[in-house]
């Protein structure tokens, strides 16, 4: 294999974004017939070494050499949801249009790359597996031989997951070479031929996967072993109740929830579980469900929904507080309470007076996290509350559930990846179409997955 | 709506920013004029003396104008924090000025301690009622505020033709121009015989409980957050975005209502077509220079106050046409926006 050329060789990249250095030394190649794993925790640089490889900037210093073209394949949608698959491909590859030459050219790159995909059915209409093959088709379109997923599987429920990555090592195999980012060690564990790793901006680990293990990758990641932190919890449904799943949700008897209890919600994206979610904590009505007592939200979007970037901390601490808050503010004193927040939460990189934006991911959550525990909910709804988070803020959000719970609330958090799920919750409810039902704990993975498909258990 | 024209954290200080606009508005104006023939020296010693040159020309000149630019500087900054563009002050300074106009003939036998807060009473009233129409289209069918307040500037100033020429028509019937308003419904003058009015005091006393709303007041903090992210104002603050944006252009419409009152109790007497020389736009710039801070606001509409004093000055006594100073208008907005757009 190492007989073929590289694709793509990054050599000897810096870069920094004001005095903060984002990248040093960094090399990396990328050659034909390779899937080449890139991991590293949250800053570590990947985005911005990615973003150099495509192009869209240019490092400080170092060399970047494209033998083809190279495309991204973002985490996000591109696709404009009204126009038809042969259309969207059309736009990304600069086809004329999307008329019935388009479609015939856009056919034939669907049959190649092996996609069960129509030519002509609209976007708005297909699945969220199906929509972002049709990211991978667009990016294939612009005859790109590289290709840089990142975080692709993060939508996918397992048997899809499995499906993506045989994609991708058959894609490898017809001739292109492929960056895989990923959270998910026992994924890239599978696919990946090839491993970097960054930490702080730096290579920590670069050579073949084999002979790799979870543990050998995370230490490199984050530079040595997590510490698990464990939290007693009291036996789930032991205690007051708090939320009732009655009909139309529940198929039979009504799921009651308690206090005490972390409950893990599994469901496929766009199956009901948002409007489920958004219902618990009061934000909306929905047949079938009945709470007691306060709730609180950690919203899905911390960027967009839980935080105003350009406001200061203490102001997205009023922001969740001002509807029932009094007349006039008194910014002294919450600045103060801001201050506190910020010590006993262990929210670093910003004081009060510090805009939201300038907090990383993880600390932004731990903030959220702590402005949404501080009013001591009865019920606490987390909406992925890890997503994009790395290693040590991921278990430190968990932690923080946890306490919740112990401390008596009923926790309710769904995440997209069905492992966090396992390991977070006490109970576990599986949604699908609209409908949620409560598997034993200890099922196994795979039949977890097949009741979020809704195939029998 | 997600238009925002919210300061975001320049990297440039405000007053830095707020100068240079102005002046390299002021830099191109001369240039402009140097390029077009005039000369441009005499031109902005014209224009300085016209502004600032001696107690009357700050006082009667100066001020004046300056008073209902300042009310539509914060008319278009209240919306504007909130999140609202509010396009339309020209209109709703027309109408304030045919309520007041109104009011202002019917109440000669009154003491102008009532006279005078009905006259803006009823400005503040028809402002507010002429921006009824675009806030229920918002609300109702979520049409945007920036096309339908525009449009009713034509409508509001074919209303003022309708009205000097009907129903508000002077006496004798041949001039396109209503009655003077009773003794009683006009503003007092603040330092007789100059011209500068009541309403100027009324005006920065609005701007400094504007100020103390936005920084200290829920209210001015849940029309920040509304502005400044709708969705997390919903999810997170639990906010009804809709009726919050509804209740400052209501409000904002009001405030550019009572610029027209002013204008006819304090200035004009009576109403007249084109009573506005484009107020209702050029406190868009002012409101852009002032970062939409009330404070700033009020030292912008004393630099706008101060241009079209000037451009009067300016076209006396130099022969340069006063539309000419238009180009700082335009430059200074351009360059606000430009300071302020969105970081890609």
């Amino acid at each position: 294999m190492s007989a073929r050329p590289p694709l793509l060789t990054l050599s000897h990249i810096s870069h920094h974004f004001g005095a903060a250095p984002v990248l040093d030394d960094v090399s990396l190649a990328v050659r034909a017939g390779e899937v080449h794993a890139l991991l590293g925790e949250n800053g570590a640089g990947k985005t911005t070494l990615m973003r150099i490889a495509t192009g869209a900037i240019a490092a400080r210093d170092g060399s970047v050499a494209r033998e083809a073209p190279v495309a991204m394949v973002h985490q996000h949608f591109t696709s404009i949801p009204a126009f038809t698959v042969a259309e969207n491909l059309a736009l990304a590859a600069g086809w004329p249009h999307g008329g019935p030459r388009g479609r015939d050219r856009a056919a034939e790159l669907i049959a190649r790359i092996g996609l069960p995909l129509d030519p002509t059915a609209r976007v708005d209409g297909l699945s969220v597996q199906l929509r972002q093959r049709l990211e991978i088709a667009q990016a294939l379109a612009t005859s790109a031989r590289v290709l840089l997923l990142d975080e692709p599987t993060a939508v996918l429920a397992p048997r899809e997951v499995a499906e993506l990555l045989s994609l991708v090592r058959r894609l490898a195999a017809e001739g292109a070479a492929i960056v895989l980012i990923s959270h998910k060690l026992a994924e890239v564990l599978e696919v990946a031929d090839t491993v970097t790793v960054l930490r702080a901006g730096r290579v920590t680990l670069h050579g073949p996967m084999a002979g790799q293990t979870a543990t050998s990758l995370s230490e490199a990641m984050i530079g040595g072993a997590m510490p698990p932190r464990e939290v007693t919890l009291p036996a789930p449904g032991g205690g007051e109740p708090l939320v009732r799943l009655g009909p139309p949700l529940v198929a039979d008897a009504p799921l009651v929830l308690h206090a005490g209890d972390v409950v893990g919600i599994a469901a496929i994206e766009g199956n009901g579980q948002r409007d489920l979610l958004r219902a618990i904590a009061g934000h909306r009505a929905l047949a079938g469900v009945e709470v007691e007592g306060t709730t609180g939200l950690v919203p899905e979007d911390r960027g967009l929904e839980g935080l105003i970037g350009g406001f200061t901390l203490t102001e997205n601490l009023l922001l969740a507080e001002v509807r029932d808050g009094p007349a006039w503010l008194g910014w002294g004193a919450l600045e103060e309470r801001t201050a506190t927040l910020l010590t006993r939460w262990d929210v670093r990189g910003g004081t009060p007076r510090s805009a939201a934006r300038a907090l990383s991911g993880g600390n932004q959550q731990k903030f959220i996290l702590g402005r949404t525990l501080g009013q001591a909910p009865d019920v606490v709804v987390a909406e992925d509350p890890t997503r994009g988070l790395d290693v040590a803020a991921t278990a430190e959000v968990h932690a923080r559930l946890r306490t919740a719970a112990a401390e008596g609330a009923c926790v309710v958090v769904h995440a997209s990846d069905l492992d966090e799920v396992r390991s977070l919750a006490t109970r576990l409810l599986v949604m699908h179409e609209g409908v949620v039902r409560e598997l034993p704990r200890d099922t196994p993975r795979a039949s977890v997955g097949d009741a979020m498909l809704g195939l029998p258990a | 709506m997600n238009t925002t024209v919210v300061s975001r954290r320049a990297a440039v200080p405000d007053l830095v920013l707020t100068l240079g606009a102005f002046l390299l508005g002021l830099a191109l104006l001369l240039a402009f004029l140097s390029v077009a023939g005039f000369d441009a020296a005499a031109g902005l010693a014209a224009l300085w003396r016209g502004a600032f040159g001696s107690r009357y020309a700050l006082l009667s000149a100066t001020l004046v104008p300056a008073a209902p630019l300042l009310l539509l500087g914060l008319a278009f900054a209240l919306a504007a924090r909130a999140g609202a563009l509010n396009i339309g002050m020209e209109g709703q300074f027309a109408m304030g000025a045919i309520g007041a106009t109104w009011v202002g003939l019917a109440v000669g036998g009154w003491s102008p301690l009532l006279a005078i807060p009905a006259v803006l009473a009823a400005g503040l009233v028809a402002g507010a009622a002429w921006i009824v129409v675009p806030v229920v289209l918002r609300w109702r069918f979520g049409v945007t505020e920036v096309i339908s307040t525009l449009l009713l500037n034509f409508v509001a100033e074919a209303a003022v033709s309708w009205a000097v020429t009907g129903p508000l028509q002077e006496a004798s019937r041949s001039y396109p121009q209503s009655d003077p308003i009773a003794m009683s419904a006009r503003l007092p003058r603040l330092l007789p015989p100059d011209r500068v009015h009541l309403g100027f005091v009324v005006a920065l006393a609005i701007a400094a409980v504007l100020w103390v709303i936005l920084a200290r007041h829920r209210l001015g903090f849940v029309w920040r957050a509304v502005g400044a992210s709708p969705r997390a104002a919903t999810v997170t603050g639990r906010l009804p975005v809709e009726r919050v944006a509804a209740t400052v252009l209501l409000l904002s419409g009001a405030l550019a209502g009572l610029g027209g009152a002013i204008e006819v109790s304090g200035v004009s007497a009576a109403l007249y077509q084109n009573l506005s020389p484009g107020y209702g736009f050029t406190a868009i710039a002012v409101a852009l220079l002032g970062r939409l801070h009330p404070a700033g606001i009020v030292v912008a509409a004393i630099l706008f106050g101060a241009l079209q004093a000037g451009a009067g000055a300016m076209q006396r006594d130099a022969g340069i046409p006063a539309v000419a100073v238009h180009v700082v208008q335009a430059v200074v907005i351009l360059v606000m926006l430009l300071a302020t757009r969105r970081r890609g």
